[in-house]
């Protein structure tokens, strides 16, 4: 088999570029007008300016990006770069804010080279090939990045430049991409806790002195903070003006569409228990797309320090494992306290928005290479993660699109782990049914709402069952790959990943 | 393998979903729009009209008006998508009130209507096509075959694009020509006959049909067997043409004023720039100032059938599946280069035969396959679809390249040049038809350099067609 990997980013490019006349949400706008901010403004207005409702709320990097991108945006129409001309959509800037998404995934596709060469898989193999296709055809990313709108291509890019660096023991310059990731888009700071816990522990405490752990300590210290510094030290006169636009915390418990988290079923058993309790409803509504505040009617009310003190928890068993985890295990352990600390916090997050996913979903796909057990969850994930992104392609010019291209993804998944893992099944009948549960969904929104005549009097309800069926899986994912990535199983002898361990060495001792 | 054909099936729908969301023929340029309002025309006309009066002039059916002239299958399909289009609004197909309608949700409606014959017909038709090749040649292809008649750009754009229902009659006969293979003989009469009867295009496809199906009868050993068997099949012919035609059957002039819709002569021998011989002729020998209409017809039957009789003949005497598949090409060529009133679009007839030929010749037929896109590209340049007309082309080339990573480039080096000096000169052409306005003295200097370089690609994989044919070493 030829390497076929740059074949693969060609494909994936014609299939964005086929893509820059659908529907784009109102993401296109708040980055639109981070263009004309950052182009018409001096620095110090940037955080300030609130002439649009889509303020500035990503840290500095992604504002300097926004200028760097003013800057060729001005040949192609100036008109989009005015602040006051909101909601400017000519077909210049349609196409150049598309275009510059398609570009500057270039990162991504470096990012997923990199990966794939540190998990050990040679070019031209059949694994190398099925990484390549789930990584750079990723429907989860087509979705939100191509459709809806956003740039997370080169984000996710630069997270997996940073988890092919530490792979591959390049310390220093995994911790130096991941606060410049996090100096780009702060979300991922969810993920911090999984890098931490391991350059701590295999760079600064592998070392042989105190001194040279110190040592070790300090360069990662400095490594480290000089993104954060160069980032926020033009603004430090107005860094709480700044924090205060990064970390909204007057937003509510849930997003107006409930991402498929913890909290989904929470509001969801709340609503059930007021019905059967016949308890009268305060006023407003959960359930309602325009109301941002939740509030609870039976269940206890949740504050922001709750769901942030259930994360934690929730990352401590994986990041305990982690340390404890013997050196050629690492990176494998590694990987999963990755996608253990991304999904806990997309499950118990304060205002989770469904696209958090990809998180979990992103470096999962790394995972599905190397491990036969691992694909198996990842899998399931798969089928509920890329389900519940429905809801932000509601155009109903979508609907063949989305769905077309989610089942071309996850047969194309199947296929490809049938390839890599021979004789691959391994699910349980009740897995099965769960993964097919899924048809019902769109049986349901597309067709028995009208014949039954639910659709004007139970419009949210498709939304809400996206919502809590998906949240289902990603609780049992949740659950049962936790319970597998500290070493417990049912019956089953886990499969701790010789084949990566292995992989890795192999590529260490050909470096 | 199950998995993956799935996965390259609902690809193939997607891609075609997503060219949907583009423009089609004839948006906002009225009073005459385009292919998109033909077919909502003929909704129209047949959901308000008695069948009767479909074919013929009146007050309530100007044919000046995009007047119905596809066969009787095509109408009745009209009139089932005008019944669920009424139903969904009925000022999509009110009479003489709807012309030109077109809305955000009638866009949405006419282009579920073609997608939905993909699903239903076209890409099934694929699957069953490229499975009996595998059992026909006990090779083990289907999803490289697939993935590439699936992912075909100059269907997706003409269809999901442009705006025209081919994948209809291109799916019914994939499926004939799948029965032949499997030698089911009784089917792919009856399937043929069905896609006649949806595009009388599809007679680019009849020669062979013929001469493989007469030759099948011809060489029974008894008289017999010979007379049940032809009897047999011209039955399953006739039978479906009157069923089909029942509603004009009861007088000879009704009939004939269908005919008559069919095959207009008065529209001359081509409308816009065409890839074919009368067109590139034309440039230097103005064909209109030196003959007739009706002679200039004749001329084209003449020169078509000519050049398509070899390939035929050959193919009734040695009835191998290479070389039915082989004659379907040459001949749609044939009738292509030669015939009266040609599209620019019926090359997709020869592409139908070209993507079962991959399986022998990847490397020629992904020339051909690339260079019918090219040809069409001022059709589709029109319709602003040029930007996914070269960059599904330019994926589909990628697509190929995958597949075809490991096969036989071996010592065909000269075919390897010739590739390259073709794809160099159609690049270019496409770069200067960016760049470089043109002449306002020749203002169609664009399209008839692109016809008629496509033209001597056609000539030339027609020479090479029958040659393959009459050299050929696959059974």
């Amino acid at each position: 088999m030829k390497d076929l990997f740059w074949h693969l980013v060609g494909i994936a490019t014609g299939l964005k570029i086929l893509l820059i006349p659908a529907y784009h949400s109102t993401d296109f706008e708040v980055h639109r007008n981070w263009l004309a901010i950052t182009h018409s403004l001096p620095l110090e207005r940037w955080y300030v300016e609130a002439t649009s409702e889509w303020t500035l709320d990503y840290p500095p990097f992604f504002a300097h990006f926004e200028w760097v991108l003013s800057q060729v945006a001005k040949y192609v129409d100036p008109r989009m770069l005015e602040v006051q001309n909101l909601n400017y959509e000519s077909k210049g800037t349609v196409y150049f804010q598309r275009l510059s998404v398609i570009a500057t995934d270039l990162v991504y596709v470096l990012g997923v080279r990199s990966c794939l060469g540190s998990l050990g898989l040679a070019r031209g193999t059949q694994q190398h090939f099925a990484g390549s296709m789930l990584l750079l055809l990723n429907v989860g990313l087509l979705f939100v990045d191509h459709i809806h709108f956003q740039y997370n291509g080169f984000l996710f890019g630069i997270l997996l430049l940073s988890i092919g660096a530490l792979i591959r023991q390049r310390f220093l310059w995994s911790a130096f991409a991941f606060a410049v990731l996090l100096n780009f888009k702060h979300i991922f700071l969810y993920l911090a806790p999984a890098f931490g816990v391991y350059l701590l522990r295999f760079y600064c405490l592998e070392q042989t002195s105190v001194l040279s752990m110190a040592s070790a300590f300090v360069k990662l210290l400095a490594v480290g903070l000089t993104p954060f510094a160069m980032s926020f030290g033009p603004f430090w006169q107005q860094l709480p003006q700044v924090l205060s636009r990064l970390f909204p915390f007057k937003r509510g418990l849930t997003h107006a569409y409930w991402a498929p988290n913890f909290w989904a079923l929470y509001n969801t058993a709340d609503k059930v228990a007021a019905g059967v309790l016949k308890v009268q409803d305060s006023g407003t509504s959960t359930t309602s797309g325009l109301v941002q505040e939740v509030r609870h009617t039976v269940l206890p009310p949740i504050t922001p320090p709750v769901t942030f003190v259930l994360t934690v928890v929730f990352m401590l068993p994986i990041l305990v494992k982690l340390f404890r985890s013997s050196k050629n295990q690492s990176p494998l352990v590694f990987l999963r306290a990755v996608v253990l600390c991304g999904c806990s916090s997309f499950v118990f997050g304060w205002h989770v928005h469904e696209k958090a996913i990809l998180m979990v979903l992103i470096p999962l796909c790394l995972l599905t290479l190397v491990n036969r057990e691992d694909a198996r969850y990842a899998y399931i994930l798969g089928i509920a993660g890329y389900f519940s992104l429905f809801p932000l392609l509601f155009d109903a010019d979508l609907y063949i699109p989305r769905y077309s291209l989610y089942m071309s993804y996850v047969a194309m998944l199947y296929g490809q782990l049938y390839r890599i893992f021979p004789g691959f099944r391994g699910f349980h009948a009740l897995e099965w049914l769960y993964m097919l549960g899924f048809l019902a969904i769109p049986l349901y929104e597309h067709l028995l709402a009208f014949l039954l005549h639910l659709d004007k009097r139970l419009p949210f309800l498709p939304l809400l069952l996206t919502s809590v069926y998906s949240a289902l899986g990603v609780l049992y994912f949740f659950g049962a790959f936790y319970l597998y990535a500290l070493g417990f199983t049912w019956g089953k002898v886990a499969l701790s990943g010789p084949s990566c361990s292995s992989a890795v060495k192999r590529k260490r001792k050909t470096k | 393998m199950k998995s993956e054909i799935l996965a390259t099936a609902f690809l193939g729908l997607a891609v075609r979903s997503i060219i949907s969301l583009y423009s089609y023929s004839g948006f906002d340029s009225p009073p005459m729009h385009g292919d998109y309002e033909a077919q909502r025309h003929w909704q129209e006309i047949t959901v308000n009209l008695e069948v009767g009066e479909w074919y013929t002039n009146s007050s309530n059916n100007d044919l000046l008006y995009w007047g119905l002239d596809y066969p009787p299958l095509t109408a009745y399909h009209s009139y089932v998508l005008g019944r669920v289009g009424k139903s969904i609004d009925p000022r999509f197909v009110e009479l003489h009130e709807s012309r030109g309608f077109q809305s955000g949700e009638h866009k949405r409606f006419m282009r579920a209507t073609v997608v939905a014959a993909d699903v239903l017909i076209y890409l099934p038709a694929l699957v069953y096509l490229v499975f009996s090749i595998d059992k026909a040649f006990q090779s083990n292809e289907k999803l490289f075959l697939f993935m590439l008649t699936a992912a075909y750009p100059g269907q997706i754009l003409i269809d999901n694009g442009h705006f025209q229902y081919n994948n209809i009659s291109l799916g019914l006969a994939a499926v004939a020509v799948a029965a032949i293979l499997r030698k089911r003989w009784y089917t792919a009469s009856f399937f043929f006959t069905l896609a006649l009867n949806y595009k009388q295009m599809e007679l680019y496809h009849s020669l062979p049909f013929f001469a493989f199906l007469l030759g099948e009868c011809v060489g029974q050993k008894s008289f017999t067997s010979f007379a049940a068997r032809i009897s047999k099949i011209a039955a399953i012919v006739l039978i479906t043409f009157a069923v089909l035609w029942l509603p004009w059957l009861g007088s000879l002039q009704a009939a004939l004023q269908v005919l008559h819709r069919l095959f207009p002569v008065a529209r001359g021998v081509f409308e816009d720039k065409v890839a074919n011989v009368w067109c590139a002729v034309n440039v230097v020998w103005k064909l209109k100032k030196h003959l007739l209409n009706d002679q200039m017809a004749l001329v084209c039957i003449g020169c078509t059938l000519i050049a398509a009789l070899p390939t035929n003949v050959l193919l009734f005497r040695q009835r191998t599946k290479t070389g039915f598949l082989l004659a379907l090409f040459n001949t749609a060529l044939a009738f292509f280069l030669f015939s009266f009133q040609v599209h620019e679009k019926t090359i997709l007839l020869a592409a139908l035969p070209s993507l079962f030929l991959l399986k022998w010749w990847p490397n020629e037929m992904v020339i051909f396959l690339e260079v019918s896109v090219f040809s069409m590209l001022p059709l589709l340049t029109k319709d602003e679809l040029l930007v996914p007309a070269l960059v599904s082309t330019v994926t589909f080339h990628l697509i190929f390249k995958c597949f075809n990573s490991n096969a036989k480039l071996d010592n065909e080096n000269s075919l390897k040049y010739l590739s390259n000096i073709s794809s160099i000169l159609m690049i270019c052409i496409v770069g200067a038809v960016l760049t470089i306005p043109a002449p306002s003295r020749y203002p169609d200097l664009w399209p008839l350099i692109v016809s008629v370089l496509s033209c001597g690609h056609f000539l030339l994989f027609f020479l090479w067609g029958n040659y393959q044919q009459f050299t050929c070493k696959f059974s």
